[in-house]
């Protein structure tokens, strides 16, 4: 039978290695702005509340921070070790991007990071507000390269080729491809909705063992507040990259609708089914005749070119893009779901009371990164077969190195990532469990913690005293 | 017409030198942990560079992305020929990173994380050592891309300087705790840093003695014509060495790290003098690894505005965390 080869291996390698890293990124992104949002907010009311969250919060953001740099750090140099090929054709491209990424991003976000975590007591509160700040805005200046490089990737543009590279001319053309705002927007409302969706979750679990939790209602009252906002402007903006796909990678479209003819006067949408790539259709389809049209070109007789419109080598795995948009579109509908239901609770003054409402938040806890996840996947698998569309063959991009090579480097990053990640997996979710803690051990236990959520002023006076004194884990 | 090239390499060879100068403290950090077993101890080591760690490996990844954007030929060959000790040393590296966050706060678990502290800085550092003397003897390249094996990197001069690396960063690492402890701990650094410096003289003395001979094309260019003006080289190397001995003994507690530093320093430029002008020895030359103009000019035009931005906010992040680090100073949490 066919033999995995190194390119089988180094996309295997690729894919496993930036989820890992995504998961990170969506947590920090998200919790630094939050973060930033309750300093600014304990600044200006002084309530030790919320200097209570931010510690609290700030202690989950530098776990994934440090798992996002380490994974980070992976996925920077495999370009050069698995995929040379590319990086020779397209490197003076995607090499430019990355390096400001480093120099406009990493660097503030590692700059301040040590401030924002350990400078508490050796600046002022405005320093130190301001280097809370300079990383939330470091991570997103990330988000914004990473994107951009990612994007042109999917829609080149600026550029000419000679000599079988790629030479760029116009640099605004690249940073602004065709593809990068819709990107841009739609990942980062992603990001703000899985990480706020995680934040949801833990005050929700703790709310459920305590409802009288003030961190946790804050918590727990202001990431539906964001979600609210974003989950259904996810949804318009979504809309809008699938136009904006259907216009530059028809094929990945049609992949996405598991479409295979071209209809005459109106598409039908196919709800679900299992497109089958040998056959070349879409079996147990449940169609709704229009409402393809309607959907991605809004209006009712549009035409969407289907698969078989594409030579056969051209065609992206339907199979796959299929369901992994259909998981991300169903869950991008129950956070919808869960931030309206929020939304009435709270105007009713139930929010906190609603133990099946708050079982429902802790549910979809882990939503927003498998949302997140499945659209990476539906947009690069929905790529295939190219890396740079239209100009560069995946089997073309990958590095001259052997099976042997890839295997082991492969087996070591899935034994080091499972042992390593999963156990700071492990501690991330001790540590929501956990709770803020009021930390001198004399002051307060877990029950003062609680009254001092009844009396709020009195147990915020106490939080704040024992804050201060903290030294150790 | 300005040399942008040129330029580029230059802020290359400038990023790798303070990534080394940086991070090789924090890293030396981690290959001195086996002779501190006091959980006190280690905790004031650690805490002394954990503001600071993640601003210090960015800078390694200002190299990897430099060339990236610069020279791309280079980043996709010498990135493919290394590929298995650089994996490795990634490995060291997330076993290190994610240790800063967990050990702290680990009980039953410590020893583990200290484990992997150490072995990740270890691991790092030796195969850092390993990539580089692996580079130094040449790197096969057809048709832009690497020409040779797997297992090309692997030799006894390669190994050599992978043990070289740790020497050199233990003292770093020795140097800079010096600086950051105080009494017991302090004295205790104080007779550690002779016989490691005395370890790192030989290990330049060494490197030095068997690239010119196992490199014709090396040897050429010290033996030749130029001998003349790279005799003092050995000199300063020699004064260095004696100046931290004396540090050491008057108990200057700035000098023996700066002297290290000096030393690096100058065993870096014997290096680029010994490659100039290849990117990739032994036959690229950095003109002809060059990206296209465009992507010169473009990354450039950041690195210009950009890098003065951050060593300004990088040295106060410095400045902010100055002075000794006690166990009871705000860690980890
Ligand atoms: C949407 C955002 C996003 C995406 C798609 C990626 N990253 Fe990332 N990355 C970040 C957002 C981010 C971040 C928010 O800036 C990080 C996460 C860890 C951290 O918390 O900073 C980060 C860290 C990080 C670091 C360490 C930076 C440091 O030393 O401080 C590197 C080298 C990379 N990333 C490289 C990559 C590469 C090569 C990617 C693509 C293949 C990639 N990232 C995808
Ligand atoms: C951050 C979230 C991301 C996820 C979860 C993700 C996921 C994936 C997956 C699953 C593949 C494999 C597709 C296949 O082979 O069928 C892939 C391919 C690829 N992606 Fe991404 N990707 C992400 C971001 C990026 C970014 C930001 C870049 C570039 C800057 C990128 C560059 C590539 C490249 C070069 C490939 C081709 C190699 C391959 O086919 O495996 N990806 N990605
Ligand atoms: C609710 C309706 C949604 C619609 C209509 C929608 C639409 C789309 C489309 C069409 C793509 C593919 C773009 C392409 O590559 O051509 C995509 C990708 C993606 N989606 Fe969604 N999406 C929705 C919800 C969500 C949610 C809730 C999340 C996560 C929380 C999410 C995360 C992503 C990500 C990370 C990508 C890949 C990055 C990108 O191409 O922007 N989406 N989405």
């Amino acid at each position: 039978m066919n033999e995995i080869s190194a390119l089988d291996l180094a996309r295997i390698q690729f894919a496993f290695t930036v989820s890992f890293h995504i998961i990170f990124p969506a947590i920090t992104i998200g919790l630094s702005s939050f973060i930033a949002v309750l300093e600014g907010l304990w600044l200006k009311t002084r309530q030790p509340v919320y200097y209570t969250l931010c510690r609290f919060w700030s202690k989950v953001f530098a776990v994934c921070f440090a798992m996002g740099v380490v994974s980070g750090v992976v996925m920077s140099y495999q370009f050069g070790t698995n995929w040379s090929a590319f990086s020779n054709f397209a490197g003076s491209i995607t090499g430019p991007l990355l390096a400001y990424e480093v120099l406009t991003a990493f660097f503030l976000e590692a700059g301040f990071l040590g401030i924002m975590l350990f400078g508490w007591n050796k600046v002022g509160p405005r320093a130190h507000f301001a280097a809370t700040t300079a990383v939330a805005l470091g991570t997103l200046i990330s988000m914004f390269w990473i994107l951009s490089s990612n994007s042109w990737m999917q829609t080149p543009a600026g550029f000419r080729i000679e000599d079988g590279r790629v030479i760029p001319l116009d640099w605004l053309a690249i940073v602004f491809n065709p593809s990068f705002p819709y990107r841009f927007l739609h990942m980062a409302l992603a990001v703000f909705a899985a990480s706020m969706l995680l934040v949801a979750a833990t005050a929700a679990w703790h709310l459920l063992k305590n409802r009288a939790n003030r961190p946790m209602r804050i918590s727990l009252s202001m990431a539906l507040a964001c979600l609210l906002v974003v989950a259904p402007m996810q949804a318009l903006v979504g809309d809008a990259h699938g136009l904006n796909t259907l216009k530059y990678q028809p094929a990945k479209l049609a992949a996405i609708e598991g479409l295979w003819e071209t209809h005459q006067g109106g598409t039908p949408l196919n709800l679900f089914g299992i497109p089958d790539m040998q056959a070349e259709t879409t079996r147990y389809a449940l169609q709704i005749p229009h409402l393809g049209s309607l959907v991605l070109t809004h209006s009712w007789d549009g035409e969407i070119p289907g698969l078989k419109s594409f030579p056969r080598e051209d065609r992206p795995n339907a199979l796959i893009t299929f369901w992994s948009f259909r998981v991300m579109v169903g869950l991008g509908g129950l956070m919808i779901l869960l931030a309206l239901a929020g939304a009435w609770l709270y105007r009713r003054g139930k929010l906190y009371d609603s133990r099946a409402f708050l079982r429902f938040a802790v549910a979809m806890g882990p939503a927003g990164f498998v949302a997140l996840l499945a659209g990476w996947v539906t947009t690069e698998v929905g790529r295939q077969p190219w890396v740079v569309y239209g100009l560069l063959r995946t089997a073309h991009a990958v590095s001259p190195v052997t099976r042997q090579q890839v295997g082991i480097s492969l087996f070591v990053f899935v034994v080091v990532y499972s042992l390593v990640f999963g156990t700071g997996i492990y501690y991330l979710l001790k540590l929501l469990r956990q709770g803020p803690q009021p930390e001198t051990p004399q002051l307060m236990d877990t029950r003062h913690a609680a009254q001092a959520g009844r009396h709020p002023l009195q147990g915020a006076d106490l939080s704040i005293e024992s804050e201060q004194g903290d030294s150790h884990a | 017409m300005l040399d942008l090239a040129l330029v580029w390499a230059a802020i290359i060879a400038l990023g790798v030198l303070v990534y080394v100068v940086l991070d090789g403290f924090d890293l030396g950090i981690g290959i001195l942990f086996p002779f501190f077993p006091e959980d006190e101890d280690r905790q004031v080591m650690m805490n002394s560079v954990a503001p600071v760690w993640d601003g210090n490996e960015t800078w390694m990844v200002l190299g990897g992305a430099g060339l990236f954007a610069a020279f791309p030929v280079v980043y996709a060959a010498v990135l493919s020929a290394l590929y298995l000790p650089l994996v490795l040393m990634l490995v060291g590296l997330i076993l290190r990173g994610v240790a800063f966050e967990i050990r702290p706060k680990s009980r039953r678990t410590r020893p583990v994380w200290d484990l992997a502290f150490m072995l990740g800085s270890a691991l790092a550092t030796f195969f850092q050592g390993v990539a580089l003397g692996a580079f130094i003897q040449g790197i096969p390249v057809l048709n832009r891309e690497f020409a040779g094996g797997a297992f090309d990197w692997l030799s006894p001069f390669s190994l050599f300087t992978g043990m070289g690396l740790l020497a050199t960063y233990a003292v770093l690492g020795c140097g800079w705790l010096i600086i950051k402890t105080e009494g017991e701990l302090q004295r205790r650094m104080f007779r550690l840093m002779p016989p490691l410096t005395l370890v790192l003289l030989a290990v330049i003395g060494l490197v030095s003695l068997w690239t010119p001979l196992s490199q014709p094309a090396i040897a050429a260019r010290w033996f030749g014509p130029a001998l003349a003006w790279l005799w003092p080289v050995p000199l300063a190397v020699l004064a260095c060495g004696w100046g931290i001995l004396h540090a050491v003994k008057i108990g200057a507690e700035i000098r023996p790290y700066v002297l290290t530093l000096a030393l690096i320093a100058l065993g870096y430029l014997g290096f680029l003098i010994s490659i100039w002008p290849n990117l990739i020895p032994p036959g690229i030359s950095l003109w002809a690894a060059a990206a296209p103009e465009s992507s010169l000019k473009f990354t450039l035009v950041g690195a210009v505005v950009i890098l003065p931005v951050i060593l300004a906010y990088t040295a106060w992040g410095y400045w902010v965390f100055r002075g000794k680090v006690r166990v009871h100073d705000e860690g980890y949490h």
